[in-house]
């Protein structure tokens, strides 16, 4: 572990961001996008363990926000396929550019 | 370059790769499970940071739940077989363009930033599962109690929201 520098570490969390990011940009699908989500969430959680490891190996608290960045994750997973569930009853679509009306 | 180096430049390119297919396939159902296989390689990359309770974790939220969650509503949303469309081309461009841009930003920031040298000399056994725990539920000082509870009611409140949105309505007001 010790032959690698902490740079490089960010340096795949900041691509895999980017990644995301890209996703986020391009995708008009919901479920594609909240996958997107998912790859930004993860990249954040990669960056709090490795910090965590390299500069503070005698503490936790790294630790604990990737963990409650995971809780968070999963809460907001599940509301957004439950909203994406609603919106394809009313829609027949899931795409954002077909979801143009608030309420009918 | 030592084994070590070895394995976590595999598994960056494993979690790199997978990740670009995941936002790239045109097909749904392969996108997710190239997430998947993101998702699995970036807990191989917690086992091998020696945090193996957060690569336990990872596994078991991201891996059994979410992606799973993910793959039933495309079963529930999603005619199986039908291509995504491609993006717009000028917007592909355009996100190509911000992805690069800000990752080569991202990079030289990083490069120019000296982190201080890890402190090697200090006792790294602090990530057991038992440490983990103790400090979880501690009312102490550095205790994590308090947003311990309060993510327990956001999970709640997620569950009854998830219920409530997705309660099929009686169409008899159409």
């Amino acid at each position: 572990m010790s032959q690698v520098p902490l740079t490089h570490i960010l340096i795949v969390s900041a691509a895999l961001f980017f990644i995301g990011m890209y996703g986020l940009l391009t995708r008009r699908n919901l479920i594609t996008m909240l996958m997107s989500v998912e790859l930004l969430l993860n990249s954040a959680n990669i960056n709090f363990v490795a910090f965590n490891r390299y500069l503070y190996p005698d503490r936790l608290d790294g630790v604990f926000f990737s963990l409650f960045i995971v809780a968070i994750a999963a809460a907001e997973a599940a509301v957004a396929i439950a909203i994406i569930i609603n919106l394809y009853r009313n829609f027949k679509s899931i795409d954002v550019e077909a979801t143009d009306e608030m309420k009918f | 370059m030592s084994a070590s180096a070895v394995v976590f430049y595999i598994l960056s390119l494993v979690i790199l790769a997978s990740a670009l297919l995941a936002v790239t396939s045109r097909k749904i159902f392969r996108s997710a499970i190239w997430l998947l296989f993101s998702l699995t390689g970036i807990a191989g990359l917690y086992f091998w940071l020696q945090m193996e309770f957060v690569a336990a974790v990872q596994i078991v939220v991201y891996v059994g739940g979410i992606v799973v969650l993910i793959i039933f509503s495309i079963f529930l949303t999603q005619q199986s077989g039908k291509d995504l469309p491609a993006p717009v081309r000028g917007r592909a461009f355009f996100s190509i363009l911000a992805a690069c841009a800000g990752f080569v930003l991202t990079c030289l920031m990083l490069m120019r930033y000296a982190f201080p040298a890890s402190a090697g000399n200090r006792e790294g056994t602090a990530a057991s599962v038992g440490n983990i725990g103790a400090q979880l539920l501690s009312t102490s000082e550095h205790g994590y109690v308090l947003p311990f509870e309060v993510i327990s009611i956001l999970l709640l409140a997620a569950m009854i929201g998830c219920i409530v949105i997705a309660m099929k309505t009686k169409p008899e007001n159409k």
